[in-house]
């Protein structure tokens, strides 16, 4: 098992270096100037060169680049060219907002999912599993902005039982931040429930055709016992992955969401710094994202390894 | 079995629960939500060009000697009278008494001394340094401010109205960006990036108080949001609403008042002058034939803007009404594509920045010429790439943008200018206009300079930008018009 | 049995294809024609769908947008399947070794990527378009279809008639394309039905923000888009394109599960 974490540790900081390398790379051959976006129109080529000297803009890629990676150890993100303050405080503030509407999205998934998977397999081949089959297939089609579209016209505009977006801070008060972050959840929820649903009753319907729970039929408990102890259990692994994923995806695939109900999370940020090129800040936050990626997908081959010792040998 | 019951349960009651806090928020009214939808990059007018810092600064955190009114007007501020010396040469500013910074300092004219000393530098990064370019020397003589020019200038009162020439403390000037300290009525209290940044209500301010405690400035770029968020009482007012398209939903609505007024922003078609063919004015006036004004301003604007035949705005005395010089008449247009040699017509480049006047307008120019022979490529920009590629690097055929900058006929007579149009008679022409103190001469000379640009067909002159602001009903004080960019927030109050 | 996905699905996509097919030669109206006094028409027997805000005929719209989905998923899972399929093969073929370990790392760190947020910065940095969005989505596609392929030539690698292929001589490319990879192609067709309606929906996300095909190439997420702020007024704006996305998406996700039942009797368990 040591050997075994010692070898994905090593996997682990590889992929880190590589990535952080490509997103430096690919960013710096971007084209565009920040401190032109900054002066705009009127300014002046002096006023501009001066701009770019303090932004620190005219050192070598070569040098910027292991400042910035320095930096990332030390948590020190870099400096925002257009807002000039540091990314690590931008990046804190905007994460409450995206983490909470990450984990409330994958919790209300979850909360749908769970029962509609374990419904479906109960019944399978009835009625009920057609019925739950059917929706979700529906409801992975439907393209999640698309979605919020019509949930901030019905519930916004027409019924105004919500806001239509934006975020009012924490400040305001627990039930008033997460109203805001009702709808958007919903519209994140709904592609992701779907998936959750017919992953959670394919990997249950594996389970219950296993070996071991004819066993366990043959044994004398009933099917609804077998169900609980044996399957659910079980048939989790797989589960547990695809929600460690999306959570990834949410937390980084929110970009479209943030921007539909102008929240100002990780993604909008992102959406943002790009337009402007404050390069530094979509560097930092793509590391950053991908790190968090990185680590729950180690996190989870870990737990793995750990349930099924199978799985610690050559993959 | 028993989390499905829970959920369902709960759920329901949350949401009301979360209804009835967000109902009973409605106090007194002393603040007000002011929607915008660029956030400034930081809060120095006087360090960057970005025209939403002025929507959250100007007159509201930071004055300058003089000041716009509503109506274009250059109106006394830190300066409440001045003399003008003989000779045109000199300027003698005397300032308003017991002004205070907001961090308690003394106002004085060491502070405009330093502060357009500051803007002159050579390492300055103030976006309008030309401003000041004319400013030989200023002085502090007996607490008066005397600004000595380089030669006669009839635009100097001006130019010291603009954003970039407020007067800043020279103990705060380095963290203005971050922290703004100025004199005027409203202090700065906090900024959300991405958010909103909140002003409240300066009790030390010199002059008269405003009748509100605080002001949330709350961004907002996408149209649809903007909308939402009016509709469901998120904001008070949205001073430059970008979705004209609704505007009527806001007239029939009680709750709403829409703003309507005119700014400084002439929506021109430019054109690169120096890119065949399109050097060629025969080709540039076909392309003036091909455009139909009204379809953009209809389809694009939703009727608000008023047509333009030159670059000058149609709401300013010296405004000459050029439009029957490019009248929409396409067979006149291929008329002239056919004698500039062109029969079968031409392809550019159509790079458009992110404003809807410049997306909607594109397509439907696109079509129009089209219609003519003439294929463009459209390019859709963000304005970091149109900064780059077509203002700095002129690498484009056409693009559509709204100047803003009040009465900047000038740039015409800039050769290296993004459209790159050089023309020697205006360029003199424009030397004299900037010489001459005399106001009737100065309305012909620039009469005769829109007749030039106009007969030169430099640009396609499109429209002037609207200013369609919409404002809940019992919201007043709200400028209508735009004649500079700002959110002058010093005469609003809400009334009963 | 479960081909009840399968024809239902079938249906759906082949009307979608042949809107994008028969775009090529005829639209009822010219989409690049702008007429504003036409703009906001209902649906009546000239525009079967009604007009949208720029005076243009909605199923014209909806049919040559049909081409532009259709089109970037294609070529972007194409892409993926060129790309992927032989870096699997290859993979599967060297098991245990340094390629294999390259090749699975790599795919591994592609998948770290958060896929939708690089697409989007793409398109944003280099500039949007058609082009840069199938190079986008592209580039997401091979590492999909990289590790299917590995795991599939895995457990045929080990199947008795490659054992003796082996043992005549046969080296591992010609092993590899002559019996891997007509074993791993049923597998493969139902993965790019996945991968081609995931591409739609990617391709309507990107064209969503203004970063997939440019005007006046009319694309479902840019229609979208321009309906947002007019939602209240003309509705169907909104809704028409919305269901062309999610019946395009039902069709192949329903043709990919009947495909995978029909074709692969071995995985036809209870589903």
């Amino acid at each position: 098992m040591l050997h075994y974490i010692f070898k994905r540790t090593l996997i682990l900081l590889a992929t880190l270096i590589v990535a952080s390398l490509v997103v430096f790379v690919s960013l710096e051959i971007v084209p565009g100037d920040p401190a032109s976006y900054m002066l705009g129109l009127n300014a002046q080529e002096d006023t501009i060169a001066a701009l770019r000297a303090e932004l620190g803009l005219d050192k070598s890629k070569v040098a910027r680049y292991f400042s910035w990676v320095g930096g990332l150890f030390t948590g020190d993100f870099g400096t925002s060219y257009t807002y000039r303050t540091p990314v690590a405080d931008m990046v804190r503030d905007r994460m409450w907002v995206s983490l909470p509407l990450a984990i409330y999205a994958l919790a209300l998934s979850t909360l749908i999912a769970f029962p509609a998977g374990v419904y479906a397999a109960s019944r399978r081949g009835g009625a009920g599993d057609t019925t739950v089959m059917g929706l979700t297939q529906l409801g992975v089609a439907v393209p999640n902005f698309w979605f919020a579209m019509l949930l901030v016209l019905l519930f916004a505009i027409k019924l105004r039982w919500f806001s239509a977006g934006g975020f009012p801070g924490w400040d305001a008060g627990f039930f008033q931040a997460m109203k805001s972050l009702t709808l958007p959840a919903i519209a994140l929820a709904l592609p992701q429930a779907s998936i959750l649903t017919r992953v959670m009753r394919s990997s249950l319907l594996d389970v219950l055709n296993e070996d071991f729970m004819r066993t366990a039929r043959a044994k004398g408990l009933s099917r609804r016992q077998a169900l609980w102890k044996h399957a659910l259990r079980n048939a989790m692994i797989p589960v547990l992955t695809i929600m460690g994923l999306q959570f990834s995806f949410l937390l980084a695939g929110a970009i479209i969401i943030e921007n539909v109900f102008y929240l100002p999370g990780l993604g909008r940020l992102i959406f943002q710094s790009i337009a402007s090129r404050d390069l530094i800040v979509v560097e930092s936050v793509v590391m950053l994202l991908v790190l968090a990626v990185v680590l729950v997908t180690f996190v989870v081959d870990l737990a793995y390894a750990w349930v099924d010792p199978r799985l610690r040998g050559t993959r | 079995m028993q989390t499905i019951k829970l959920s369902r349960s709960l759920f329901p009651a949350l949401m009301l629960a979360a209804g009835m806090v967000a109902g009973a928020a409605q106090a007194a009214k002393m603040d007000v939500t002011i929607g915008m939808q660029l956030e400034p990059p930081n809060l120095d007018p006087t360090g960057g060009a970005a025209a939403a810092i002025d929507e959250v600064v100007y007159a509201n955190i930071f004055e300058g000697l003089t000041r716009f009114g509503s109506d274009g007007a250059v109106l006394p501020a830190l300066a409440n009278s001045w003399e003008i010396g003989d000779d045109g040469m000199t300027y003698t500013f005397t300032l308003q008494e017991g002004v205070k910074f907001h961090d308690g300092s003394e106002f004085s004219a060491d502070d405009v001394k330093f502060s357009i000393e500051r803007a002159m530098a050579e390492d300055s990064t103030n976006a309008q340094k030309q401003l000041f370019a004319n400013i030989d020397s200023v002085e502090n003589v007996n607490g008066a401010a005397v600004v000595t020019l380089k030669a006669a200038d009839g635009n100097l009162l001006f130019n010291l109205a603009w954003g970039d020439a407020v007067i800043v403390d020279e103990k705060t000037a380095e963290t203005l960006a971050t922290a703004p300290v100025g004199t005027g009525p409203f202090k700065f209290k906090n900024w959300v990036q991405g958010d909103q940044i909140v002003i409240e209500k300066n009790p030390d301010y010199w002059g008269e108080p405003v009748k509100l405690d605080t002001a949330t400035f709350k961004f907002i770029s996408e149209p649809t949001a903007a909308f939402a968020a009016m509709m469901a009482g998120d904001l008070d007012a949205f001073p430059n609403f970008p979705a004209p398209e609704n505007l009527a939903q806001f007239e029939a609505d009680p709750r709403f008042a829409v703003v309507l007024g005119s700014t400084e922003g002439e929506t021109i078609l430019s054109t690169n002058n120096q890119q065949p063919p399109l050097d060629n004015v025969k080709v540039r006036q076909a392309i003036a034939h091909a455009i139909d004004r009204t379809a953009i301003i209809d389809g694009a604007m939703y009727g608000y803007g008023t047509p333009i035949g030159t670059h000058f705005a149609p709401h300013n005395p010296a405004y000459v009404d050029l439009t029957a010089k490019s009248e929409y008449d396409p067979e006149k247009s291929r008329a002239l594509l056919k004698e500039a040699g062109l029969e079968d017509g031409f392809s550019t480049t159509l790079k458009l920045p992110p404003p809807a006047y410049a997306r909607r307008g594109g397509e439907i120019i696109a079509a129009q010429l089209r219609a003519v022979g003439i294929e463009v490529e459209i390019s859709n920009l963000e304005w970091a790439q149109w900064l780059e590629q077509v203002f700095k690097g002129k690498d484009f055929g056409l693009t559509i943008v709204s100047h803003t900058e009040p009465m900047d006929i000038g740039i015409y007579a800039k050769p290296d200018y993004y459209f790159q149009y050089d023309n020697a008679d205006l360029q003199a022409l424009m030397a004299s206009f900037a010489e001459e103190t005399d106001s009737e001469q100065r309305t012909s000379m620039l009469q005769q300079a829109q007749s030039i640009i106009s007969d030169d067909y430099v640009n396609g002159y499109l429209f002037q930008l609207a200013k369609t602001g919409v404002a809940s009903a019992k919201l007043k004080g709200l400028w209508e018009n735009s004649p500079t960019q700002a959110n002058d927030l010093t005469g609003v109050f809400w009334e009963e | 049995m479960k081909l009840r996905s399968l024809v239902p699905g079938a249906v759906l996509v082949l009307l979608f294809f042949s809107a994008a097919l028969i775009s090529y030669v005829w639209t009822p109206f010219d989409v690049t024609l702008i007429d504003i006094k036409s703009r906001f028409q209902s649906p009546d027997t000239t525009h079967w769908l009604g007009t949208d805000h720029f005076g243009r005929d909605l199923l014209s719209m909806l049919m040559v947008g049909a081409r532009t989905s259709i089109f970037v998923a294609i070529v972007a899972v194409g892409i993926g399947m060129l790309v992927g399929v032989p870096l699997g093969l290859a993979a599967a073929a060297n098991s245990g070794n340094l390629l294999d370990e390259a090749i699975m790392r790599t795919n591994d760190m592609v998948f770290a990527f958060p896929a939708l947020l690089i697409a989007i910065l793409i398109t944003a940095s280099y500039g949007p378009g058609a082009l840069n969005a199938i190079i986008a989505i592209g580039i997401f596609n091979i590492p999909v279809f990289a590790r299917l392929s590995r795991a599939a030539a895995l457990s045929i690698w080990k199947r008795d008639f490659v054992l003796a292929a082996r043992a005549a001589g046969k080296n591992a490319v010609r092993i590899s394309f002559e019996h891997i990879l007509p074993n791993i192609t049923n597998l493969l067709i139902v993965q790019g039905t996945i991968q081609f309606s995931l591409g739609i929906l990617a391709e309507a996300g990107l064209s969503f923000v203004g970063l997939g095909a440019q005007p006046p190439i009319p694309s479902w997420g840019r229609m979208l888009a321009d309906s947002q702020t007019l939602i209240m007024l003309e509705p169907q704006l909104a809704l028409i394109p919305g269901l062309a996305i999610v019946l395009t998406v039902l069709g192949l996700n329903l043709l990919g599960d009947g495909l995978r039942d029909w074709l692969d009797p071995r995985l036809r368990r209870e589903r």
